[in-house]
């Protein structure tokens, strides 16, 4: 018993199936195209320039290819004693052509944020050297300055020879490689860098706490109250949400000076005496109040948007199965809010953890997080690998964050507004 | 709100308490922003209350501060104001453009590799503004568009599209597509159908989107500050070269009128809101 398949065909006779398939192909390609002009614009502006970061954290050719010769003749060099006279003669060489070219500025720069120093006797190597007789240059260099007797420098000369380097990393987390080649950290007294990520992960941490512990409750009034009057109150949580940022920070550096407001109300209620105004800006102080504040919105709106969907005969359930008005709180209200904590702590969390012009107008030394010294080297000390690398670590801990929270909770839980 | 009169004596209070925070939290929210209003109108230089303001006496006030930002010598503030309009209107056109377009590729059910593309789309969000400005000034330095407006612009397009994005995706969520089909049947063209049809049914999420994108540029200070030159200063730049240097009463008068503007967006913002959400209602 065999029955003959027949193909359904459309009116140009080509088998239904096939029509469908290429119907669908054309969808496809209409909709990707569609995507492609913001797609092609972002990863070429956008995607492809984060991708330039990690290159240029790792890229060292630049020194390499400013001392061939040298670091051709360092390659016999073992690095425990100061080199023998053809490195010397070898940088010499090098060295003069730069000043030539008028690049040896640039050395000067990278060598120095290798180690403090070489700049002063680069420079005033350049102006010795016009003197220079030939031969012997080990003598003569060494006599311009006696840090180039020290074979510390040379060392540190020697570690800028590869062309790829991961040592902005190690940098990053205060650590480096020491003469034997063991990763080590650096000196307790210069472990800045370990400080500013323990203090942007403990600032993050702790205005994400406040700001849950300040939103849920106006979120749940807002949620639960008539509508004609949570309209009016959701203005005072969407007027700061659409206020500039630096209006906002303004107006705390106003509030929180020493002659300001908040001091005056202390005064006021006698919690402080007149001459003894406590300083609540330049310091942590004033970033958590300042951030809790700007952040504060950006919790109270994932949080409304999931409540407003909570019926409110559940807790009316719960209590007349004989819960106490806690109990069914906790047990039924809270539970169903979950989603929204996690969008609004995760929103607010990795937005603290990127902060930048709050901690730098009213953090002061003890306030400033990574991302103001990820600006420091970008803009001052002009050491751009750093900043990438720093960047980029920053980076991998914000996206780990995110595969967490889309593992827990699911990523499309975050709402705008 | 109201409590039931069967409601226990102790419960009676830990509503008091609860209402009593919200009021505090509400306060903490706003009473900051109505601190830049009065101040603004100090007749004296210093950013306090005098004893003539607390009085209320009309002596005490000014638009002193107004007029030095408006007339002042060496004023930055006017090329700062026309910069900063100049550059948020071109990146939210170019923002809305795109991200329109885009969001209606995304939404198409025949959408390859969604979740993927999505993902690269919302990135500027998602990534912390100060990496997103490194990143975008080695770019712009790269194609020579460091210190200019074009540059800057091309920043805030890419800062602002995420929100157009997500606010015309959500909009499209609740869209009917048999309404396009119906217009394609009747032997409307594509473009048609999207200006006559689609596009006025999603504009209310296009035009907040637009006001998100119009917001982020305006206010936008992270990125601007890598790019721009003394040329393509901004008000943004100002304020934070102001508050960085001393804070003057000057920058309150500035700081009251974002405020003003603010209040404006917030409004159309909400009015937008709404109405997408009943023509999405209606759609349903």
């Amino acid at each position: 018993m065999s029955i003959e398949k027949q193909k359904i065909l459309t009116t140009d006779g080509i088998p239904l199936e096939l029509s469908l398939k290429k119907a669908e192909k054309k969808n496809k390609i209409k909709a990707f195209l569609l995507v492609c002009p913001l797609l092609l614009f972002l990863i070429i502006t956008y995607i492809f320039p984060i991708g330039d970061m990690l290159y240029r954290s790792v890229d060292d050719r630049m020194v390499t290819d400013m001392l061939p010769k040298t670091y051709k003749a360092m390659e016999q060099w073992d690095g425990k004693d100061l080199p023998e006279e053809e490195v010397f003669e070898a940088f010499y060489l090098d060295y003069k052509k730069l000043v030539e070219e008028k690049t040896f500025g640039k050395l000067a720069t990278q060598l120095n944020f290798e180690k403090n120093g070489f700049k002063s006797i680069l420079k005033k190597l350049k102006r010795k050297m016009k003197n220079f007789e030939e031969g012997n240059y080990k003598e003569q260099i060494m006599s311009v300055h006696k840090r180039w007797a020290n074979v510390e420098y040379w060392r540190a000369l020697k570690r800028r020879a590869p062309s790829y380097t991961y040592y902005k990393y190690l940098k990053g987390v205060d650590m480096y490689e020491n003469e034997e080649g063991k990763i080590v950290q650096v000196p307790e007294d210069r472990r800045i860098h370990k400080i500013l990520w323990l203090r942007t992960l403990e600032v993050a941490l702790f205005v994400t706490l406040f700001c849950f512990l300040m939103a849920y409750p106006i979120a749940h009034l807002l949620a639960t109250l008539p509508m004609k009057y949570s309209n009016l109150l959701m203005i005072c949580v969407l007027l700061p949400f659409w206020t500039s940022l630096l209006v906002r920070t303004a107006s705390w550096m106003i509030l929180l000076q020493q002659q300001g407001i908040v001091n005056d109300f202390f005064v006021m209620i006698g919690l402080v005496a007149d001459d003894n105004r406590p300083e609540m800006m330049y310091n942590k102080t004033g970033t958590y109040v300042a951030m809790t504040q700007i952040l504060l919105p950006f919790m109270v709106l994932p949080l409304y948007s999931v409540m407003k969907t909570i019926s409110p005969s559940l807790m009316r359930a719960g209590k007349s199965l004989g819960g106490t008005p806690f109990i069914s709180f906790w047990k039924v209200y809270f539970p169903l809010t979950v989603p929204g904590i996690g969008a609004g702590c995760l929103l607010v969390f990795i937005l603290a953890i990127g902060y930048y012009i709050t901690p730098a107008l009213v953090g002061g030394a003890s306030g400033t997080l990574i991302s103001n010294q990820i600006a420091y080297h970008m803009k001052s000390t002009l050491d751009w690998s750093f900043a990438s690398a720093m960047g980029l670590m920053l980076l991998t801990g914000v996206l780990a964050i995110y595969w967490v929270y889309n593992k827990l909770v699911g990523i499309d839980n975050i709402k705008l507004g | 709100m109201a409590l039931p009169k069967y409601t226990e004596p102790h419960y009676r209070i830990w509503h008091y308490i609860y209402l009593f925070i919200c009021t505090c939290v509400f306060f903490f929210l706003i009473a900051p922003l109505f601190v830049i209003f009065p101040l603004s109108f100090n007749a004296e230089e210093f950013l306090v209350f005098s004893d003539g303001m607390k009085r209320l006496d009309p002596d005490a006030f000014s638009l002193r501060w107004y007029k030095d930002m408006i007339y002042g010598t060496k004023n930055p503030w006017g090329l700062a104001a026309k910069n900063s309009f100049f550059i948020a209107i071109f990146a939210t056109l170019g923002s809305v453009l795109l991200g329109t377009v885009a969001a209606l590729g995304l939404s198409s059910r025949h959408m390859p590799y969604k979740g993927l593309v999505m993902a690269a789309l919302i990135s500027p969000m998602i990534v912390p503004l100060i990496i997103s400005g490194v990143a975008i000034f080695f770019f712009m330095a790269k194609a020579g568009l460091a210190a200019t407006h074009t540059g800057i612009i091309l920043a805030h397009i890419i800062l602002g599209t995420p929100f157009v994005v997500i606010t015309v995706t959500a909009t499209l969520t609740g869209f009917d597509h048999s309404v396009t089909k119906a217009a394609a049947s009747l032997g409307s063209n594509p473009v048609n159908t999207f200006m006559k049809i689609t596009l006025p049914l999603i504009l209310p999420g296009v035009i907040s989107g637009g006001l998100f994108a119009f917001v982020t540029s305006f206010d936008e200070v992270v990125v601007v500050l890598f790019l721009a030159g003394l040329e393509n200063t901004t008000i943004p730049i100002q304020m934070w070269t102001g508050l960085r240097e001393q804070l003057s009463p000057t920058i309150l008068a500035v700081a009251t009128c974002l405020i003003v503007m603010s209040t404006l967006i917030l409004v159309s913002a909400e009015l937008l809101r709404r109405r997408s959400e009943r023509l999405r209602g209606i759609n349903r």
